[in-house]
């Protein structure tokens, strides 16, 4: 594939494109709800100060796993919805572990980092095993498993839960301080903030993504399972076989989603415990395409959209689903422009195509005449 | 491929190919429709009437007015409920002692550094009275007040942070529980009563504990039958109608002919399931009979619990103004009138000797309600 002048015009058109068109469609939607637009659009330029950009970062760190979570699985063609029940559980269980302290400090964190994934592999693996073996849709299993993880992980929170007196939360026990992960101090300005130390387990799950995926037979069967499963089949794949594996990992990956959030910020699982996790990691494993770079781009975007959410409310004075409604737009126009121009792409080559074609035609046909005359 | 399709109809798919295989682009398609409605959902779930969280200042207050920032948990002004009563209790205070006020609410499923960032936002744009609106913010109180010490703070529902400039205002639900559990069983001619709970969680396991005590120190032999509608991290059910009218049918149909219900906007279902079966119900929080909202059910709400958020926040608001602001935690119970039953529509006239007799047992501490179930 060289570069040329088309490909790099059409490589910035798509991202170009959909922020134009985020941008048009958030301000009609602003005008119709007579919010001021100038407000908002300030709020949303202003450069964040230093405190929001580290929450943005953590914000990303999390979301950036759930979404390469749910790529693993669009890659392979599966739509794994239950990375969100997935994570829970995981987060469940690693909590209780790490909280019971039976093993001392840094051990502790990797075992129920295990843990986690293990958990989250298995709730996965669930839906996996069920289609394999019974054909059931993973869109709905996934679904339905949701459901069952909230129900079984508030039952078992009721179990082993402490609640301290008066505080209306309850959750498990705290992990012992010397098991928690500290965060890494980042000086931005006069200010001090910590970025949540998991962040490096982060980089290591998105090189690892790209790594197996692009470099590895086995990524190479993912993908072309995910490309044409016929093809697959005929290039002697086990598509079965790379279907509970794929969504083993996702699983696996799923269960670390809730980790940064474990060890650096809350050191229990309670009923405080950041849900939609998984949810939002669809949108951003969407936003950034699958790609291992793109996607921590999108998490960032996300992250800051989510964080705009008070000061879009006490700055600009719109309502907070303001914030839900941009961030819809913003996927609906990412995947609109990627679509046009893989159109006018498409278009342009068929052209190109027909042009060349046509040149050759003509030629043969002057060959032609010229032996015959 | 098409089941799914099905089970997702408000995706807005086209009629998925009946080609056995579908491709990863269909897919990812089908994962940008059901982001893009679920977004979408999101956003306009909640309550029905969007407040935009306006600036309700005055002008009254003259150069020395106190600044009130309201954080709100999820749902915000608007939801008929827990929050309502709060921003109830800051425009009686607007009103009255001529305070200007910003306000901000929580978002579904947001990270916890979003809540700490909205009280140090509502602190930075000057508003440096915090009323926080929900145990959920226990944490980042904790956080901003150690870090803001001219800040005063009041946080409901919570005693999980504490310090010099905190008052945490509590309340005795059980107790004003107790009161309505003994009405539906002096009201109960079937000998079943029944409980209908948002969330499952320690809050409202609170109502519950005191309902049921309060109806079997009337009738030992009272049958509660007890639903909550989801368990937490879902909190649909304190704003889910319809879930709230599943369950108050299922209990009148089983013979019970009172419901009581802690479930916020759910609250409404449970009336018109009440109305439709010609039973009775018993409203939460604030006078419900009184409702402008709930008029066309209002016969069938035989009293409310009063849980008087709104005069916990006017309180700590007007403490602040007069400079007799007291950190630490304010029990709202029936000793204090924080709690109690209503009167409206003259239900309970009848019985009201009774209750009265046993709120002065309870205030006088010989009975004891309990707080779990």
């Amino acid at each position: 594939m060289k570069l040329s002048p088309r490909r790099i015009l059409m490589g910035a058109a798509a991202p170009v494109l959909s922020i134009v068109v985020a941008m048009v469609v958030t301000s009609i939607i602003l005008l119709i709800a007579r919010d001021p637009v100038g407000d908002v659009w300030a709020q949303l330029l202003k450069v964040p100060n230093p405190r929001l950009l580290i929450a943005i970062g953590n914000s990303a760190v999390v979301l950036y796993l759930s979404a390469v979570a749910v790529a693993i699985g669009f890659r392979m063609n599966l739509f794994n919805i239950g990375v969100d029940g997935q994570y829970r559980v995981a987060a469940f269980a690693a909590a209780t572990f790490g909280g019971q302290a039976w093993l001392p400090g840094w051990l502790n964190i990797i075992v129920s980092l295990v843990v986690a994934m293990g958990a989250g592999a298995l709730w996965a693996g669930i839906a996996g095993w069920l289609k394999v073996k019974r054909g059931v849709s993973e869109v709905i299993s996934t679904i339905m498993l949701n459901a069952i993880a909230t129900y079984l992980v508030a039952f078992l929170l009721q179990k082993v839960a402490m609640s301290a007196e008066g505080s209306n939360v309850s959750s498990t026990k705290k992990l012992p301080e010397s098991s928690r992960v500290p965060g890494i101090p980042v000086t931005i300005g006069e200010q001090q903030r910590e970025i949540y130390g998991l962040l490096f387990l982060a980089v290591l799950v998105g090189f690892l993504y790209w790594f197996v995926l692009n470099k590895t037979r086995f990524g190479f069967d993912l993908r072309a399972t995910g490309g044409s499963e016929t093809a697959a089949v005929a290039s002697g794949v086990e598509v079965k076989k790379m279907v509970l594996t794929s969504m083993i990992c996702s699983g696996a990956v799923a269960g670390l989603v809730g980790m940064p959030l474990l060890f650096g910020q809350d050191y229990a699982y309670g009923s405080t415990f950041q849900p939609g996790l998984g949810f939002a990691g669809i949108a951003v494993a969407l936003l950034g395409r699958n790609h291992h770079l793109g996607m921590a781009f999108a998490a960032l975007v996300w992250g800051f959209l989510d964080q705009q959410s008070n000061g879009l409310q006490i700055n600009a004075g719109v309502s907070d689903r303001l914030v839900g409604v941009i961030q819809g737009v913003i996927v609906l126009s990412v995947v609109i422009a990627y679509e046009l121009v893989r159109r006018a792409n498409i278009a342009l080559e068929q052209r190109n195509v027909a042009a060349a074609l046509a040149a050759e035609k003509a030629k043969t046909q002057r060959d032609a005449a010229e032996v015959s005359a | 491929m098409q089941m799914s399709a099905r089970v997702l109809p408000h995706a807005g798919l086209s009629p998925t190919p009946s080609k056995k295989e579908t491709t990863l682009r269909q897919v990812m398609k089908m994962a940008v429709a059901a982001t893009a409605a679920s977004l979408a959902l999101a956003a306009c779930s909640s309550s029905g009437t969007t407040t935009p969280t306006a600036t309700s200042g005055s002008t009254g207050g003259g150069a020395a007015a106190i600044k009130v920032g309201m954080a709100y948990d999820v749902g915000g002004r608007g939801d008929q409920s827990f929050n309502d009563a709060a921003a109830a209790g800051l425009d009686k205070a607007a009103k009255e002692l001529g305070i200007s006020s910003k306000e901000a609410s929580a978002a579904n499923g947001e990270a916890e550094s979003a809540r700490e960032e909205r009280l140090q936002q509502l602190i930075d744009a000057g508003y440096t009275n915090i009323v926080a609106v929900g145990f959920a913010y226990a944490d980042s109180v904790k956080k901003v007040a150690a870090t803001n010490k001219n800040v005063k703070f009041a946080l409901v529902d919570s005693t999980g942070a504490q310090g010099a400039n905190i008052e945490n205002i509590t309340f005795a639900e059980h107790e004003g529980s107790f009161l309505v559990g003994a009405a539906a069983a002096l009201k109960s001619k079937t000998g079943k009563i029944g409980f209908v709970g948002g969330v499952e969680m320690d809050l409202i396991k609170k109502f519950e504990a005191g309902f049921t005590a309060g109806a079997k120190a009337v009738n030992p032999n009272i049958k509660v039958s007890v639903k909550y509608l989801t368990q937490p991290p879902d909190m649909s059910g304190f704003g889910s109608v319809d879930k709230g009218k599943l369950a108050a049918e299922g209990m009148y149909q089983d013979g019970a002919d009172v419901v009581y219900h802690a479930a916020g906007g759910s609250g409404g279902g449970v009336f018109t399931a009440a109305k439709a079966a010609g039973k009775w119900a018993i409203g939460v929080d604030s006078d419900q009979a009184a409702s402008p909202s709930l008029a066309s059910v209002k016969d069938v709400i035989i009293t409310s619990m009063l849980k008087k958020v709104d005069v916990g926040v006017y309180d700590f608001i007007k403490s602040v103004k007069d400079g007799t602001f007291k950190s630490g935690e304010k029990v709202f119970n029936l000793k204090s009138n924080g709690v109690g039953y209503s009167t409206t529509g003259g239900q309970v006239d009848d019985i009201k000797a009774k209750l009265d007799d046993l709120k002065q047992q309870i205030v006088d501490g010989k009975i004891t309600v309990p707080t779990k179930p």
